[in-house]
């Protein structure tokens, strides 16, 4: 009967332990959130006063503090740059990668392992490393400052064309033998059957692609000086260095129009982000 | 004869389907990627600055310089500290809210969405974030050190502390991406195992994390190491928002000095050579690691 109390006891307590380790690390991850948001509903003389209070205790300035970002800078603007630019990307990289991927997975051609070498590579070469001679030739060809220059340099995505075959090769060739019979040519099999099967690879890629671009600061630093090309995290840049100063306030606003986008898609597509992620290692390059 | 058969396609039609499908991926592989890497190579052997119409082949001449330059030094120095510090705490951090989600049946989804959180956040915006957190007077971080009666910190512009703050800052980044990592691993962990364990009498949490969970999670381990190590080595974002390098170089780490060089000095033949340092060191991390992958694999 004591050992039983005990042992109860020992479950309540590491019960107890694990949701206090998890707490402490979940307010650890949220509080630069909460600074964020608290701090962008503040006037400037309430953020200079130093208060530790989340809710506004001088009044409300959410209305002065958003209305300056979206006045002042054209943030709206940027989203779209964003939006065009992370969306450009992706569409070039599935019209590209998921048809190459499939000649991978399914062709036999002359070649292929060469090709396919060539993918291993683009995917150890970090693209900060192509950066400068990619920023040469774009420069020779009068290209840098456009949408063009943000776009380009990314059409193809190797470790695209990498997840795709290895998924591709795990769809059956009696289907595709069977739609060859029925008189489908290889393009249509590719749009119509192997797309529909792969969609959970094509979501978590689109997913991993559409993050890495929204988020990405280091290329457009380097191809746009323009700031009416800007994507977010460039733009976000030019207002904190040239407008916010320290209006602390107007810049945490900023943060959060800027942050709130992908935090939506994470939070209503998350079995997705996680599929992704769990596929990405699953079906790492160095396995082969 | 059947409308379909017409359409029947022959092996030799399929080559060619082969060719179509592979041929602009392979062509955008070799401009965007073989080119490059070949032409920074190159590049690195001459003293060409951007916009000059001549240059010279220098050979070497880069490279000694890039070695013997201070500045270098540092930021090779600071980066190897930086990725040494941020991927050890990232991954023990990541493995152990990993195993501590999954010890119990509550909560799970909350916490792991929570703990995801800043992995799907806008870099610099968070960034920004915490340059206001950190501000010496504003900062949430010193009005709290102050209440409590301790001595706050000029945490952006202190040559000794710098460096540390914006490693602790790469793991709150990337913490969250690495224990989803690890709970995709674990969920692969069949059950039998740790009641098999519980049959055999053990039921310390060390001891079947030892003998079940650790060895079970080698390839999710090996995985999550690299990218983790990888990551860490492309941090350009918070350097260039938070402190531009300084103070006095304390945190200019190696992508960062890079594009100083190469796109607001212009020394293009330099900066190349600074680059295909970084490559090397890129490539070994992920070749030494399929090399100790290998080696297990031939002891096991």
């Amino acid at each position: 009967m004591i050992a039983l109390k005990r042992n109860r006891l020992g479950i309540i307590l590491a019960s107890c332990a694990r949701h206090g380790f998890l707490a402490i690390m979940c307010i650890i991850m949220v509080a630069p959130f909460a600074v964020m948001t608290s701090a962008s509903l503040k006037s400037s003389s309430e953020i200079m006063g130093g208060g530790l209070s989340f809710l506004p205790q001088d009044g409300w300035f959410a209305l002065e503090n958003y209305g300056r970002v979206l006045t002042e800078v054209p943030i709206l603007r940027y989203m779209l740059n964003g939006l065009f630019v992370t969306g450009s990307i992706l569409f070039m990289q599935l019209l590209i990668g998921i048809p190459a991927g499939y000649a991978l997975a399914k062709l036999q051609f002359r070649g292929k392992n060469l090709i396919f070498g060539g993918v291993l590579l683009g995917i150890m070469v970090p693209a900060q490393v192509t950066a400068l001679p990619i920023y040469i030739m774009l420069y020779l060809m009068g290209l840098t400052n456009t949408y063009a220059s943000l776009i380009l340099p990314f059409i193809v995505s190797a470790f695209g064309i990498f997840l795709f075959r290895q998924f591709f090769r795990g769809i059956s060739d009696d289907l595709l033998n069977a739609a060859r019979v029925d008189g489908l040519g290889e393009t249509e099999i590719i749009w119509r059957i192997v797309v529909p099967i792969a969609r959970p690879a094509i979501i978590a890629f689109g997913i991993f692609s559409i993050v890495a671009h929204w988020n990405d600061l280091f290329w457009p630093l380097v191809a746009i000086s323009d700031s009416d090309l800007a994507p977010p995290p460039l733009g976000i840049l030019f207002f904190r260095n040239q407008e916010a100063g320290d209006d602390f306030g107007a810049l945490m606003a900023a943060a959060v129009i800027v942050t709130t986008p992908l935090i939506l898609v994470f939070l209503l597509a998350q079995k997705h982000f996680v599929q992704g992620i769990a596929m990405s290692s699953q079906h790492k390059p160095q396995q082969e | 004869m059947l409308p379909h058969a017409q359409k029947k396609q022959s092996p030799s039609n399929r080559t060619l389907h082969a060719y179509t499908f592979s041929m602009p991926a392979a062509l955008l592989l070799i401009v965007l990627v073989i080119v490059p890497v070949i032409g920074v190579a190159l590049i690195s052997t001459t003293d060409w600055r951007l916009g000059e119409k001549s240059f010279e082949f220098v050979g070497m001449k880069n490279y000694i310089k890039l070695f013997a330059d201070s500045l270098f030094q540092r930021s090779f120095l600071n980066t190897i500290v930086y990725v040494l510090i941020v991927v050890p705490i990232t991954f023990s951090l990541a493995l152990g809210t990993a195993i501590v989600i999954e010890s119990g049946r509550t909560f799970k989804t909350f916490y792991r969405t929570v703990i995801f959180l800043p992995a799907t956040a806008t870099v610099v915006a968070m960034a920004i974030v915490w340059d206001f957190m950190l501000h010496p007077t504003l900062g949430i971080f010193n009005i709290v050190l102050d209440a409590v009666g301790l001595q706050g910190h000029n945490w952006l512009r202190d040559e000794g502390l710098t460096l540390y703050v914006l490693a602790a800052i790469g793991v709150w980044f990337r913490v969250g991406y690495l224990m989803v990592l690890f709970l995709a691993g674990l969920a692969t962990i069949p059950p039998s195992l740790y009641e098999a364990l519980a049959i055999d009498g053990v039921s310390n949490p060390w001891d079947r994390f030892r003998y079940v969970t650790w060895p079970l999670l080698g390839a999710t381990s090996a995985f999550a190491a690299t990218i983790a190590t990888i990551q860490a080595f492309q941090t350009f974002e918070t350097v260039a928002v938070l402190t531009q390098g300084g103070p006095n170089d304390a945190t200019e780490l190696l992508l960062h000095t890079m594009y100083v060089e190469a796109f607001q000095f212009f020394r293009t033949g330099y900066a190349a050579a600074l680059t295909v340092v970084f490559l090397v060191l890129i490539l070994s991390v992920t070749l030494g690691r399929s090399v100790l992958t290998n080696m297990r694999e031939k002891h096991a």
